[in-house]
């Protein structure tokens, strides 16, 4: 399958900045490059630039004065999207309704002067790979929103584009089918090994597909890493918070670890700590005071099938999240003593 | 991309554009000069065919809105055996020039008209008055009505049931419904559609053209200056006024329309 | 209940005796169109004669009517969708108020815009003796029908994201436009061209000032025949102007016809815009 892509590309942005006529900053100055074969996902909540980024690598828009981007070693700044032989799945779609499912994959080849006969094989082999063969002659108005999706997948990779550029793909579906094709998306990249931009506000998605994750907010950069960096070394509490659940405890560091109004915990990192965060999944419950490093009140308690949540008070300005046995879980207005593995304590 | 707008902008500048302010300057190059444009309020002959015309024009408009709103607002929210009939005869007309409409007045109560034969039929004298202002009216009440009830029916389309059931709900009688949950929904409708039927009723020559060959209107007597009395340069002030008129009819009812359409929003 | 009953026949009543009202005088112009004597009555016996007497007399005002109307469809369709396709990318400020200009010659009497054009290009060599002269005045007066018509249909799809998937295929604007624009409005075009179609052949404001005897067109024939011809002659005259409205008429309602939803949007600026037409 490989072979559908020519040769993979690497894409840098230099300086690139983006300020809209109306004077909205959509983003500030931004360096950044996307190695060869990569899966790149922009992440972050709406309006924080991700989308913007992509559409000045995808040539839809213009970065401000003095911004680059660079496909290899190539300036393609000046070049339009029509130019720039990358593929784009967009959020809605944009299937065109005047077109049968296979003149939409077709579309791309025909603009290209293909033989014929070659669009044809193209068109088959594309609506094969996608498993959607018999909607060939259907029109887009008949499809549901994951043929759709599929129709749009193999329209843009029907050119065997330079590199895959999605926007927010999987929004438009239901949560099942989004799973379901969240795994089919990620082996078609593996087995493609094209250079991918994704942009999401779903985390899972980011985590399941990254091979690198940007964390985006108001138009900067937060961090970039793996999903697990992310994940276990937030670089900001922007990113600990947007990410999975976390927790906050704020105290002081004492010779005996870090003390704050439930407890103390064990902390033997040197400097200076005024808040410690950890994830609900490092705290354990211990049936007794002696182990415990926190002692608390369960607030409130939601059942969420394979485990469930527990609020606990723990005299801080939150209350932190524990998870808890599934069947039979700990009743409100107990006293709950935990404590938190210490490799996952973390402070910003 | 700009110069996809160029052929329809060149054209709209040269055959209306400069043609209109042609037709201003011409306007005072008559043997009055520009008092040409005062005129139709100094001259008591041009002034009381633009009282005619407003009359008859203001007669039509409130004729309509009560018939087509009553129609509109019935055929809209009542499905019953013979509708899509009603609604196929009311279309007919739509696409009529106004000398067929006054044509049609003919059909109805010229000299050799439906109601002058039933009137005699009856044992009265014959009946014709469709060379009349009531003639005129007859016509433009003709030629309004089916706009004014397509365009009804699409706007009480639009209106949310569920506020009409929730008056209900509250215990409104019919009256207060219609009163206080239709009127309002239409109101834009309402004030568009009387606004195109005045301006029309102001306008229109091609009815007046075969109806009002002995009573002054304004479309009429400036025709009657430009072709008998060979008198461009008022007839050209006169237009120019007209125009401006019914254009500031509907830009108004626009505005009010379109208010009305954001307060309720 | 019993009110409610009394209530629904009073409006079943008005919205008969309307429909009698539109209906009546246009059967009695068929009938009188095909009677020897209207005077006499139907007992005088039903005749061709008017019929043909008109065609006779005036078939070349029927066939200049359907010319003129063709070439009207054509020039509004070449430049109107272009037109409306920039009015619907420019900002909407600009767009309003080109818009709004583009609808004055619809909100202005045809009797000042034709007064216009004659004093403006009355004297330009043949050109006021010429039908192109009445098709300026035409295509003036549909081409705000054409353009909103086809602005209708672009405001109910996402074209911009269409377009940017085209170009994200390579499409340049130039394939896009004829690959994906014009096919995705095509609705709004062919209700455009029907309306324009219509409004071309019964217009009778500005052509009654800008024809000359050698450009007459079939409302200006209907006019000289009710003004100078007997009842008889105008009647058949005025049937066979039914004859090629009417089915241009149901047209228009067929497909304005809601079958699906998007089409109900058209259906909607099909009347809006039909009774904005309110000065032929």
């Amino acid at each position: 399958m490989s072979a559908l892509v020519p040769q993979a590309l690497s894409i840098r942005l230099q300086g690139c900045a983006k300020t809209f006529r109306d004077g909205t900053r959509a983003l500030e100055s931004l360096d950044l490059s996307i190695s060869a074969g990569e899966t790149l996902v922009l992440l972050g909540p709406s309006g924080c630039g991700k989308t913007t980024t992509l559409r000045l690598i995808a040539g839809l828009e213009q970065p401000d004065a003095g911004g680059k981007v660079f496909f290899d070693d190539t300036d393609v700044t000046t070049l339009g999207i029509e130019a720039r032989k990358i593929g784009m799945v967009f959020q809605s779609y944009a299937l065109f309704p005047n077109m049968t499912v296979a003149q939409n994959v077709g579309y791309g080849l025909r603009i290209l002067k293909m033989p014929k006969t070659e669009q044809q094989v193209r068109i088959r082999e594309m609506l094969a790979m996608m498993r959607i063969e018999a909607l060939a002659d259907r029109r887009i108005d008949q499809l549901s929103g994951g043929q759709r999706q599929r129709v749009a997948l193999a329209r843009a990779l029907a050119v065997r584009p330079q590199a895959l550029l999605l926007d927010e793909p999987l929004t438009a579906l239901d949560a099942r089918l989004r799973d379901a094709l969240r795994v089919e998306i990620n082996q078609l990249l593996r087995s493609l090994g094209i250079t991918t931009i994704y942009v999401t506000h779903d985390q899972a998605e980011a985590m399941a597909l990254g091979d690198r994750i940007i964390v985006m907010s108001h138009g900067r950069v937060e961090q970039i890493g793996t999903p697990r960096e992310i994940y276990h070394q937030p670089g900001s509490a922007f990113v600990a918070n947007f990410i999975g659940s976390m927790n906050q405890l704020r105290g002081v560091v004492t010779p005996q670890g870090f003390t704050c109004s439930a407890g103390c915990l064990n902390w033997d990192r040197s400097g200076v700590a005024e808040r410690v965060l950890f994830r609900p999944e490092d705290v354990s419950i211990v049936t007794s005071s002696e182990f415990a490093e926190l002692t608390g009140v369960v607030k409130a308690s939601f059942f969420m099938g394979d485990h469930t949540r527990l609020l606990v008070d723990v005299g801080d300005e939150a209350p932190i999240t524990v998870l808890d046995d599934a069947r039979c879980p700990q009743a409100v207005g107990q006293k709950l003593y935990m404590r938190v593995a210490p490799l996952g304590l973390m402070s910003i | 991309m700009i110069y996809m707008f160029l052929p329809a902008a060149a054209f709209f500048s040269a055959f209306f554009i400069l043609p209109m302010c042609r037709l201003f300057l011409v306007g005072g190059s008559g043997a009055i000069g520009w008092r040409a444009y005062s005129v139709i309020v100094t001259d008591s002959n041009y002034f009381n065919a633009l009282l005619a015309t407003f009359g008859v024009a203001l007669a039509t408009t409130v004729t309509t809105l009560l018939i087509g709103g009553l129609v509109g607002v019935f055929l809209q929210r009542y499905r019953f055996p013979g509708r899509s009939f009603l609604m196929a005869i009311i279309t007919l007309p739509m696409a009529f020039p106004g000398v067929v409409i006054g044509f049609m007045v003919i059909m109805l109560a010229g000299r050799q008209g439906l109601i002058g034969q039933i009137s005699m039929a009856l044992g009265g004298d014959r009946l014709v008055f469709a060379y009349s202002f009531l003639g005129l009216f007859l016509g433009y009440v003709y030629f309004s009505l089916p706009r004014t009830i397509l365009t009804i029916v699409a706007a009480a389309e639009k209106l949310d049931p569920k506020l009409e059931e929730a008056a209900r709900s509250f215990g409104a009688n019919t009256w207060h419904v219609v009163w206080d949950v239709i009127m309002p929904g239409l109101k834009p409708a309402l004030i568009s559609a009387g606004a195109i039927c005045f301006a029309t009723a102001i306008g229109a020559f091609g009815t007046a053209f075969t109806l009002a060959t002995r009573i002054n209107v304004l479309p009429m007597v400036i025709y009657t200056e430009f072709t008998l009395s060979a008198n461009i340069a008022m007839a050209a002030a006169l237009s120019f006024v007209l125009g401006a008129l019914t254009w500031i009819v509907l830009a108004l009812a626009r505005s009010a329309a379109g208010n009305t359409v954001a307060a309720a929003a | 209940m019993a009110y409610r009953k009394i209530l629904f026949g009073m409006q079943l009543g008005l919205c008969v005796l309307v429909c009698v009202f539109l209906i009546l005088p246009m059967g009695l112009s068929v009938i009188a169109g095909l009677t020897n004597n209207y005077f006499v009555g139907l007992d005088s016996g039903l005749t061709l004669r008017w019929v043909l007497e008109v065609w006779g007399g005036y078939h070349d005002t029927i066939f200049r009517s359907v010319w003129i109307a063709l070439a009207c469809v054509f020039v509004t369709l070449i430049i109107g969708v272009p037109a409306a396709y920039v009015l619907h990318r420019s900002p909407q400020r600009l767009a309003r108020w080109l818009e709004e200009l583009l609808v004055l010659p619809i909100a202005v009497p045809g009797l000042a815009t034709a007064l216009a054009l004659i004093a403006m290009y009355g004297g330009w060599g043949n050109l006021r003796s010429s039908w192109l002269f009445i098709l300026i005045g035409h295509v003036l007066f549909t081409l705000p029908f054409m353009v909103r018509s086809v602005l209708a249909v672009l405001g109910g799809i996402d074209l911009h994201t269409l377009e940017e998937g085209g170009a994200s295929l390579g499409a340049n604007f130039t394939q896009r436009f004829f690959h994906i624009v014009l096919p995705n409005c095509r609705q709004g075009i062919l209700a455009g061209a029907l309306m324009v179609l219509t409004l071309s052949m019964g217009e009778f404001n500005m052509t009654w000032l800008l024809h000359t005897p050698f450009t007459k067109t079939l409302p200006v024939g209907l006019a000289d025949a009710y003004a100078s011809l007997r009842l008889e002659v105008g009647s058949a005259y005025t049937l066979l102007f039914f004859l090629m409205i009417v089915p241009l008429l149901l047209l228009m309602q067929a497909i304005a016809q809601p079958r699906q939803k998007k089409f109900e949007l058209v259906e909607d600026e099909v009347v809006i815009l039909l009774s904005e037409s309110a000065k032929s």
